[in-house]
């Protein structure tokens, strides 16, 4: 059984979604690379985020 | 030319106009640039993309695209599978609906693995959930590859 960290489960999520979100949403390879990584980042980075903002709401 | 000198030649030269270039950019009709697209059935791209992911792509010659939407949705799949997440079978409840609608999605991958009897028929650890949610979205994904290919098929996409 594959039991990932919260953390690495997204990151493993974004990547996959990223991909397909590049090469279905844009229509040429160089634009299609930049929305990937703009996908991913956001993916991850909304994540780190809305992390840090419900341990702070926690404490 | 002879009787005329290479300096009226050279005038009659830049009196010539310019060659005129044509471009379809902004015209009304789309133009179909791929040329297998236009041959069979119109919705084969669309079907074989939901039935195999990356299989639409392949079909229209869409080598590099097919197989990176190829390895990502069975990779979501495969993941969500490895992490005991749920399959859905039946509808009892709205979530359920959503749950099995996602799972559809993934054509042959969700009846291939109903049958072989993967995935967790209750979630019971964290991970498992996890995968859950992993394979729904790889359904998902795969109807968004298949409309794409669709797209790619009638030229509204190149």
């Amino acid at each position: 059984m594959f039991r990932p960290s919260h953390f690495a489960a997204v990151v493993l999520f974004a990547l996959f979604a990223s991909v397909v979100f590049g090469i279905t949403q844009r229509e040429t390879p160089r634009r299609m690379v930049r929305y990937g990584i703009y996908c991913f980042v956001l993916f991850v980075g909304s994540a780190v985020v809305l992390s840090w903002l419900m341990f702070l709401i926690a404490r | 030319m002879p009787g005329h000198s290479g300096r009226e030649l050279a005038r009659c030269a830049t009196r010539l106009p310019a060659p005129v270039r044509y471009s379809q950019k902004g015209m009304a009709t789309p133009t179909i640039k791929n040329a297998a697209a236009e041959q069979g059935f119109e919705y084969l791209p669309l079907i074989a993309g939901w039935l195999v992911p990356g299989a639409g792509h392949f079909l229209l010659r869409k080598w590099g695209r097919g197989a990176l939407l190829a390895a990502s949705i069975l990779g979501m799949f495969t993941l969500g599978i490895a992490m005991q997440g749920k399959l859905y079978a039946g509808a009892h409840d709205i979530l359920d609906i959503l749950g099995l609608a996602g799972d559809l999605g993934n054509g042959l991958l969700y009846l291939l693995s109903r049958v072989a009897g993967l995935g967790a028929d209750q979630v019971q650890v964290t991970t498992a959930d996890y995968g859950t949610r992993f394979i729904v979205v790889a359904g998902l994904l795969n109807v968004i590859a298949a409309v794409d290919a669709h797209n790619l098929r009638t030229g509204r996409k190149s």
